[in-house]
């Protein structure tokens, strides 16, 4: 209830749910602030090796370095579209497939027990017939990505799909309503919190996949410049990419639950 | 011939394990006009009888007649209403009661004019543009009536309308509900294991046995009071001694 004129005891409780909150974000910046300033002072002082653990001033060096190669953009670039392309797909091509074991109840029950062999079986174990079947490039680096995520998408969408309420079904069957109509009309609506909510699973699933498969096999991007830096043991070069890597993550799991927002109220 | 009959309806489910009869040799006939209500112990299939009036479900055997014309489905003359309001969330209001002439793509400016006249006449203009979880559950209940009423059925449906609801929303809406349907004309089939609401609303009531169904007995229910209503038929003096018959009749096959 909006209420003009505020009690004391409400706004004492808004300003106390305020401060509460301020010190919340503080706690959580500071403590950023000392991790940071403790791994560069261990660092100079020689207590731990900066060599194995890297130190946020040759991180920073690094990074300033790197873009002025102009490399790093290009790197990060090419990870960010193989990822989005990865769990787009994925939840696209999952969601097509839900569709049609749906619609047919014989080809679902066909498929069941190959489904959960799929979904039990680690994807990544994949990546070397997969690269032996596309080529060693992106495309190989994005279907690694895609299969990651496509089974479970597959599963959680037609579960969605399953939960629909039987009399809302019902109800538009007595409105003379098709298989296709009950899909347009009810199932798909109902289920597209599920499916939206599956695209943020799926954007952390593509990550991985995408990382994998430049470990395996690319010549740019981000999971390229890890194993790089690794092999040619520059710590800060790898530090680096996964600080980049976190970052670029939170923004795109961030992006994704703002469309989430944004259609489920 | 009414306007709808049943003639020799039974119905049997199969299992792999075993098979139930659920109906057996149903023979209903419902007058024009008419608000027939069935009664029956929980679980005795008067849900499935409902169904397969709608062609949800085809009976094992029997014929149902409308307007002494085997029925055909899909039919758009039978409109169905359920225990929940089932009510679309993401939809408006406006397009929840439109959905029915959207699937049917009937969407003309008849009938179209027709939603709006229903939504004016019973209450619902400044909720047009609402969402379902905005209303309360009386009103949702009175949505989902129009939304079936606006496709204009013959017939129809009422499968425990009111039985989701709180006490006393409940005996306000079997009220107003009764009124809507009694105000545009049409034949209902309603079921309920609600004795007192049976009387309150029915022209007839016919008792069915546990499962598997058949019927016990018919009641034509005639109240002395002016203006009956679902609210003031239960101050009828015959109130009490419909309620101890049928209670007796259900009583019974419960043993």
């Amino acid at each position: 209830m909006i209420n003009n004129t505020p009690s004391k005891e409400h706004l004492d409780y808004i300003s106390r749910v305020k401060r509460r909150n301020t010190l919340i974000t503080l706690t959580r910046i500071l403590i950023l602030i000392i991790f940071i300033a403790q791994w560069e002072i261990t660092a100079r002082l020689k207590i731990v090796d900066p060599f194995l653990v890297s130190q946020p001033s040759r991180i920073v060096n690094t990074f300033f370095k790197l873009m002025q190669e102009g490399h790093l953009l290009r790197h990060t670039y090419v990870t960010c579209i193989e990822t989005i392309i990865g769990f787009i797909s994925g939840t696209i091509i999952g969601t097509l497939i839900a569709i049609i074991l749906w619609l047919s109840d014989f080809i679902n029950k066909v498929l069941e027990p190959y489904l959960v062999v799929l979904n039990a079986l680690p994807k990544i174990a994949l990546g070397p017939i997969l690269i032996f079947w596309v080529g060693n490039g992106q495309p190989a680096i994005i279907i690694i990505a895609l299969t990651i995520s496509l089974i479970v998408t597959i599963i959680s969408v037609l579960t969605g799909f399953n939960d629909v309420d039987e009399d809302m079904i019902k109800l538009v069957k007595t409105f003379g309503a098709n298989k296709y109509q009950v899909l347009r009309y009810v199932v798909l609506p109902h289920s597209l919190p599920t499916i939206i909510s599956t695209l943020k699973i799926n954007v952390g699933l593509s990550w991985v996949g995408v990382i994998v498969g430049e470990f395996l096999v690319a010549k740019e991007g981000l999971g390229f410049l890890i194993v790089f830096g690794g092999q040619v043991a520059q710590l800060d070069m790898v530090m680096l990419s996964i600080i980049i890597l976190s970052i670029i993550a939170y923004i795109m799991y961030a992006i994704v639950s703002k469309i989430e927002s944004i259609y489920i109220k | 011939m009414g306007k709808l009959t049943l003639n020799n309806v039974s119905m049997t489910y199969h299992t792999l394990h075993n098979e139930t009869k659920t109906l057996e040799d149903i023979n209903i006939k419902v007058d024009d006009g008419e608000f027939v209500v069935l009664v029956g112990p929980s679980g005795c299939g008067k849900s499935t009888l409902l169904s397969i009036i709608a062609g949800l479900i085809t009976p094992t055997s029997g014929e149902i007649y409308l307007d002494d014309k085997i029925l055909s489905y899909p039919c758009n003359k039978i409109g169905y209403m359920f225990q929940k309001d089932t009510l679309f969330e993401w939809r408006s209001i406006y397009k929840n009661i439109t959905l029915g002439l959207e699937i049917r793509k009937e969407m003309t400016k008849e009938n179209i004019e027709f939603a709006n006249t229903l939504i004016e006449k019973y209450g619902l203009s400044s909720f047009k543009n609402y969402y379902p979880s905005q209303l309360s559950g009386g009103m949702r209940q009175r949505v989902a009536l129009i939304r079936t009423l606006v496709l204009n059925p013959e017939i129809l449906l009422l499968d425990e309308p009111f039985s989701a609801l709180d006490y006393h929303t409940r005996l306000l809406v079997s009220d107003e509900i009764y009124k809507i349907i009694k105000a545009e004309g049409k034949t209902a089939l309603m079921v309920t294991h609600d004795i007192a609401e049976a009387i309150s609303l029915a022209d007839r009531i016919i008792v069915l046995s546990s499962r598997p169904a058949k019927i016990k007995k018919e009641f034509n229910i005639k109240l002395s009071i002016e203006d009956r209503t679902p609210l003031t038929s239960r101050n009828a003096p015959e109130f009490k001694d419909y309620f101890n018959l049928i209670w007796k009749e259900l009583d019974k096959y419960d043993k």
